[in-house]
């Protein structure tokens, strides 16, 4: 069971003992992404993550690497649209260690200029090699038209312009701003005791000092009015196709049954933003997998719906098989999803969605790092209770919710229609 | 808490010669399975690389007793994901699967591994989506510069250095015939090793494998010869201009010794500390820390039945390409002449110690860690006896390592990317 703490200062604390093997997870997470950023700074969460590895006021930059490497440990960090996070996983001696190390990020990170200046094209770099992947520059550009007010639109990368021009100043105010206590959730899971482990939290984070609650963005993206469609035409050797339909937070009733809406389409997922994707859904006898690829249209299907503080996007794509015209696959597509919609979902195809849902959400949890994952991304995006909720709420969807979700989601004026149209590769250039 | 008296799987040898390991946790309440046989890409027929590639799309798409509809239906009603990995040497089938689900899941496997039927309209399907992965990997400047790589640190047809995809004319050209004969010749009860790990009871999980597997008579497969591997004498430098992407990826690199090498552990730190430790080693301190190069740079190497690949791996921009290379070179030259401290020794090895647990944590980790045990021949007290085979390696060993594996001058590198630099430099 997770034990929850709200320490004085606004940091929530939740551990949960997991004794299966000697190691232990601590995950450290902030309430901001790259939707708290505003124009001229579209990418500065990300890039304030690599700098919050680049040493502290007690971690010598030359230090930071072995201080967990030493106890077999691996460390890392993410950033995406709601939430900013670090964790450390090793054996559980090392318990004092990872929490001295979050404490040093949260209150005493350096930027030094100069690493300030050469992280600035490691991350070009970055996001120049998400640009080599087609299917990853249609999902930024697909984003990008279906948000014309939230700032759900710019990518966690940022635009190269506000990557070019940033300043230091800019990197560390930021920092200091949302880098506070009150803004952040400290999991630990693994082989501890949890009151233990609850009073070396209280040395390492309680003399941090609460700060101002950074602002939240109130901008809600209007409903969609009509259908938008983009096309990039760029040399390549495939074309994809993806279809973007603004989606409910996870919050929201109609969040269960669209995650159910998705396993009929596309094969359930699960819902664990680090491990769920590096395993293939099951798909075979998925509704859009039967029509797109056993048809031999495209060669793989796929669908993404995570759970978001806000309304993102539910997506659904596809790889185009080599000399397959374009509309073929679209029309396939489309008139799939709208068969759906028209006629929902069956008693039978809602049992196996929900068998499927319940397996991935038992794998979605098979280590100490997953476990500590799921916690604290669910708090970061609105309260671990939505997590532990969450089967329950996938158990009790019914066809008639699902029909309504369908109704309510996937009708053509709320969707966005992007293609990726391969040109020859060297004509031309 | 498996580590401290180690994994000790329960293993037995089935009369037709199969292995099977079974280890039982209580994580979660699931096993993760692995059925591999000893019949990966390096098996391919000759003039035909790639079968074995399509073999493995098509192999779970219907079984004698079973149509590819209803094993469809079988594997998504469970929430299970078949996946089918092919490396050089084996081919295998992975999947975790609910505790409740075992036994029939195994059995549908086990039906798929022995008596796939290969029906013509799925290798038909198939064959569509692999040549447009083909496509889609002609078109990735990392897949580019891998491949070029092994084909020149493996030329000559060697298995290690082809596509294990196959090309688009071999593709289009093979026929269900083919699969089926690539099955009949190299499938068979003395290739496979069955690992079971997870919620269930290794003997009961043993008893069941044995029911699955034990009927299966075949002959053994003749060995398979691998040609000589040939160390490169000179330096190579190669050039794949794709001027439509926005980064270059660079493969640098050599070929090393085998698995069972003696050598191999003292490899296995030198390249730790030289590409791996922490970001990326002393490679990701120099290019991605203090040159701000890349965002992605490491070694690693692959130490196999024959003598493995070292590579290493770099995305710069096109601006950068020639700076990398030659900070690669310049890592490599000091790492020979001056050695890797004692200091950088102990960290890598203290790392490398300590991170079993981790890496022996889920179920499906310890599966693939039992195949490798059982595929080198490591024995089962592997993971207990690793500790001691990386504390044994002394500062000389893993220097020796080094001058023995690296040398620029030797060195094949592959840009591929909006580059189009000189493909040989002096």
């Amino acid at each position: 069971m997770v034990r929850s703490t709200l320490l004085d200062n606004g940091l929530k604390v939740l551990v949960q003992e997991e004794h299966t093997a000697p190691l232990a997870s601590v995950w450290c997470w902030y309430k901001v992404g790259s939707k708290d950023e505003r124009p001229g700074l579209t990418g500065v969460s990300h890039w304030v993550e690599h700098m919050n590895f680049k040493g502290t006021a007690n971690i010598p930059r030359d230090q930071v690497k072995g201080i967990i490497e030493q106890f077999g440990g691996s460390w890392n960090g993410y950033t995406w649209i709601d939430e900013t996070t670090y964790f450390e996983t090793a054996t559980r001696d090392a318990l004092d260690r990872m929490l001295f190390i979050e404490a040093e990020r949260m209150a005493s990170c350096l930027y030094h200029p100069d690493d300030c200046e050469s992280e600035r094209s490691v991350i070009i770099s970055e996001l120049q090699g998400g640009e080599n992947d087609p299917d990853q520059l249609l999902d930024q550009e697909l984003t990008a038209t279906a948000f014309k007010a939230h700032p759900y639109r710019h990518p966690t990368i940022g635009w190269l312009s506000d990557l070019q021009t940033m300043t230091r100043d800019d990197l560390y105010g930021y920092y200091r701003r949302h880098y506070v206590p009150n803004n952040a959730t400290l999991v630990i899971v693994g082989d501890v005791d949890t009151d233990a482990a609850l009073r070396r939290v209280d040395h390492y984070f309680g003399g941090i000092a609460p700060g101002e609650s950074p602002a939240r963005i109130r901008t809600v993206e209007p409903e969609q009015t009509g259908e938008r469609r983009l096309a990039i035409r760029r040399e390549g050797t495939t074309a994809y196709l993806k279809i973007g339909y603004h989606a409910p937070s996870a919050t929201e009733p109609h969040f269960a049954s669209l995650l159910v809406l998705d396993a009929v389409l596309t094969g359930a997922k699960g819902v664990n933003l680090w491990s769920s994707f590096r395993v293939p859904p099951p798909q075979r006898s998925a509704t859009l997998y039967r029509a797109l690829v056993e048809t031999g249209l495209a060669s793989s299907v796929s669908g993404s719906l995570m759970p978001t503080a806000q309304p993102f996007l539910f997506t659904l794509s596809a790889t185009v098989t080599d000399g397959t015209p374009l509309d073929a696959v679209g029309t396939a597509m489309l008139d799939t999803i709208n068969r759906v919609r028209r006629e929902g979902i069956t008693d039978a195809e809602l049992a196996k969605a929900k068998a499927q849902l319940r397996a991935r959400l038992v794998f979605d949890n098979d280590s100490v790092t997953n476990i500590a994952h799921q916690l604290g991304y669910f708090e970061t995006i609105d309260s671990v209770d939505l997590f532990s909720a969450l089967p329950a709420r996938i158990a009790e969807v019914t066809v008639e919710a699902a029909a309504a979700a369908a109704e309510a989601v996937l009708k053509p004026s709320n969707r966005t229609v992007g293609w990726f149209e391969p040109t020859p590769v060297g004509v031309g250039s | 808490m498996t580590h401290s008296r180690g994994l000790n799987p329960a293993r037995t040898v089935l009369e037709n010669g199969a292995v099977v390991l079974a280890k039982s946790t209580s994580t979660t309440p699931a096993v993760a399975i692995s059925l591999a046989v000893q019949a990966g890409s390096a098996s391919d027929p000759d003039g035909a690389p790639g079968a074995t590639w399509l073999l493995s799309r098509v192999i779970d798409r219907g079984t004698a007793t079973r149509p590819a509809a209803a094993i469809a239906e079988e594997l998504d009603s469970r929430g299970i994901s078949l996946t089918v990995t092919l490396t050089r040497h084996s081919f295998t089938l992975v999947c975790t699967c609910l505790s409740e689900d075992f036994e029939p899941v195994l059995g549908l496997l086990g039906d798929m591994l022995m008596a796939p039927s290969f029906p013509e309209e799925e290798v038909a399907t198939r064959k569509g989506e692999v040549i447009t992965a083909i496509r889609q990997d002609d078109d990735n400047p990392a897949v580019r510069a891998l491949e070029t790589l092994m084909a020149h640190l493996y030329p000559g047809g060697h298995p290690y250095g082809r596509r294990t995809k196959g090309s688009i004319e071999i593709v289009e050209a093979l026929t269900r015939a083919d699969l089926a004969r690539q099955h009949a010749t190299r499938f068979a009860p003395t290739e496979l090793r069955v690992v079971m790990v997870g919620d269930v009871d290794s003997t009961r999980a043993n008893e069941t494998a044995a029911r699955v597997f034990g009927p299966w008579r075949k002959p053994a497969p003749p060995p398979l010869s691998l040609p000589p591997v040939v160390p490169a004498t000179r330096r190579e430098r190669v050039v794949i201009p794709m001027m439509n992407k926005a980064q270059a990826d660079i493969a640098y690199g050599f070929t090393t010794i085998a698995r069972r090498d003696p050598a191999y552990y003292a490899f296995w730190l030198m390249n730790n500390v030289f590409g791996q430790y922490a970001l990326g080693g002393r490679l990701g301190d120099s290019i991605r820390e203090r040159q701000g190069m890349a965002y992605y740079v490491s070694s690693s190497l692959d130490a196999n039945v024959a003598e493995g690949p070292l590579t290493i791996r770099a995305g710069v921009g096109p601006g950068n390409v020639d700076r990398a290379i030659a900070s690669i070179d310049h890592e490599i030259t000091a790492l020979v002449r001056d050695g890797i401290t004692q200091k950088e020794l102990d960290d890598s090895r203290r790392y490398l110690i300590g991170s079993i647990p981790r890496a022996l944590e889920t179920n499906a980790a310890i599966a693939n860690f039992l195949q490798t045990e059982e595929f080198f021949g490591l024995g089962l007290d592997y993971d207990v006896r690793l500790p001691d085979l990386l504390t044994a390696v002394t500062l000389d060993e893993a220097n020796a390592a080094a001058r023995r594996a690296l040398d620029p001058e030797r060195a094949t590198v592959v840009v591929a990317g909006p580059y189009e630099g000189p493909a040989e430099i002096g």
